[in-house]
Order: structure tokens, then sequence, then C-alpha cells
């Protein structure tokens, strides 16, 4: 028997894979759902040597939860960003803000610039070379570490956990 | 219940074109570029995810089934955005784009160091 590792190196990929088969052809039908199975398991197998590193997710169910919390986050900033937008200009308080990154691996902090850039008021703008700081252009603030201090605790934090200790 | 449910559907209709028409306004209304890459953000976020959800509720209730790859659109502009977002910001800095006075913070911008 061959070690799971070698026949199965992203099992989330994979089962991210059968999701979207399935979610395309909008069935659950008996075989589709093997299909998609045979695509959740040679496509990681045939692509995994361009993967740069592989990312591994340490707690599945936090990442879910990330998500969910994410989202809601997104509905929230939202509607305040509308009232910005529709308030008077000359109010805002544009600034860039340096964020200084705890998190190391590039996978992850491909997914703390996204989260910075969806959820509005905040656009990642630019990574440092050494990979140690964010450049964030944002709409309206009135106290940069507050900012900084707010990412860090509700995005990065849960990234960290989920992916690197 | 065929009346709640379009009442639904038209109530999410209502709430994505709302978001997509402020992303539009903010799109036109504010000062400089980094200020208006705000409003996009929004129409693909809350604008879409609107639309999309009106789509799965009315899709859904036909008497077909559930009615789920609509998703994928949430999905895949999900992925997608923000990595456009991100590389506009990057080649506006590299341009040096002119930005409104009052903007705080950008004596430490690392622009034009790609020569």
């Amino acid at each position: 028997m061959i070690a799971p590792r070698r026949w199965l190196p992203h099992p989330l990929l994979s089962l991210l894979l059968l999701i979207l088969w399935l979610l395309l052809f909008n069935t659950l039908s008996l075989a589709h759902v093997l299909f998609g199975l045979l695509l959740g398991i040679l496509m990681p197998l045939f692509t995994q040597r361009f993967w740069p590193g592989s990312p591994r997710v340490r707690r599945p169910l936090h990442l879910a939860r990330y998500a969910l919390l994410v989202l809601g986050d997104i509905l929230i900033a939202n509607v305040q960003v509308a009232r910005l937008i529709l308030g008077p200009v000359k109010k805002l308080h544009p600034a860039f803000v340096i964020y200084p990154l705890d998190l190391r691996e590039d996978f992850s902090i491909t997914l703390l610039a996204s989260t910075i850039s969806l959820t509005p008021g905040t656009v990642s703008a630019d990574v440092s070379p050494d990979r140690r700081s964010l450049l964030i252009h944002a709409l309206d603030v009135d106290d940069e570490v507050a900012l900084i201090a707010h990412i860090k605790q509700r995005y990065e934090t849960p990234l960290r956990e989920i992916f690197e200790c | 219940m065929e009346t709640i449910i379009e009442a639904l559907v038209a109530l999410f209709l209502l709430i994505g074109a709302a978001f997509a028409l402020v992303g539009s306004i903010g799109l036109a209304k504010l000062p400089d570029f980094f200020m208006r890459l705000h409003g996009p953000t929004k129409a693909t976020t809350l604008g879409v995810g609107g639309m999309i959800v009106g789509s799965v509720l009315y899709f859904s209730t036909r008497g077909e089934g559930l009615s789920l790859h609509e998703l994928l659109v949430t999905l895949f502009l999900f992925i997608t955005a923000p990595v456009s977002a991100h590389m506009l910001a990057k080649a506006a800095l590299h341009l040096r784009l002119r930005t409104v006075e009052r903007t705080r913070g950008e004596g430490a911008l690392p622009r034009g160091d790609a020569e």
C-alpha cells in the first residue's frame, strides 16, 4: 500500500475540485460524482510539480469558520463604505498604511492580502520584496495603529493558526 | 408562497443593484485612482452577491431541484477580484499616479524601485 500522501497530496484541493465539478453540472448523479472524484485525484497529482510549496491546512474547520467570518465582515463593511461613498468626499481621510506581516508562507500571505482587498475600505497594494510587510490603501482611516491591530487580531491570527502553527 | 418567493427574489435583486450602483457612483465621484479602486470591490462582492442569491432562490424554487451553480460565479470573483485590484494598485504605484493631497503615509511608498 502506498502512503496516502503520495497519491492524495492535497486532500482539500481534491474535495474542492469534486465540489466544483458537481456545481458546474448542477447535479448529484452517480456518474458525475465518480468522474469528479477521478478528476479530484488526478489533477493534484499531475499539477503537483507546479506548486511552489504545498500549503498545509492544519485545521479545516477553522478555515470554514474563517470564511464565514470574512463573509460577515464583507456584508457589514459594504454598508459602511456605501455610506462613506455617498457622503461628502471632503470628509474622507485616505491613507497608505504599512502593515507588518507575521505570516511567512506565500500562500497564507496571499490569502490575507485577498481578505484585505475583499473587505471594502481597504485594498492591499504591494508586498515588500522581503515579504515582511504589506502596503495597504485605506479609503478612510483616523487611526492607522488601530487599523493594523484590527487586521492583525481579526484576520492574521486565525490564518496563522490555520496554516502555520 | 409563490408571491413571497418572488418578493424575496426582487428584494435581493434590488439590493445587488443598489450596491453595484453605489460602487459605480464611487468610481465616478472619488478624486484619485487609489480611492476609486475601492468602488469596484463593493460592486463585485455585495453587488453580484445579491443578484446571485436572487438567482439561486428563483431557480431553486421552480421544482427542478436545488440550483447552486451560481455560487461558482461568486467563488471565482472572490478569487480573481483581489488579484486584479492588487495588480492595478501596483501599476499605479509604479507610474507614480497622483494622489489626493491629504493622503497620509505617502513617504513610505516603494515608488519606482522596479527600474
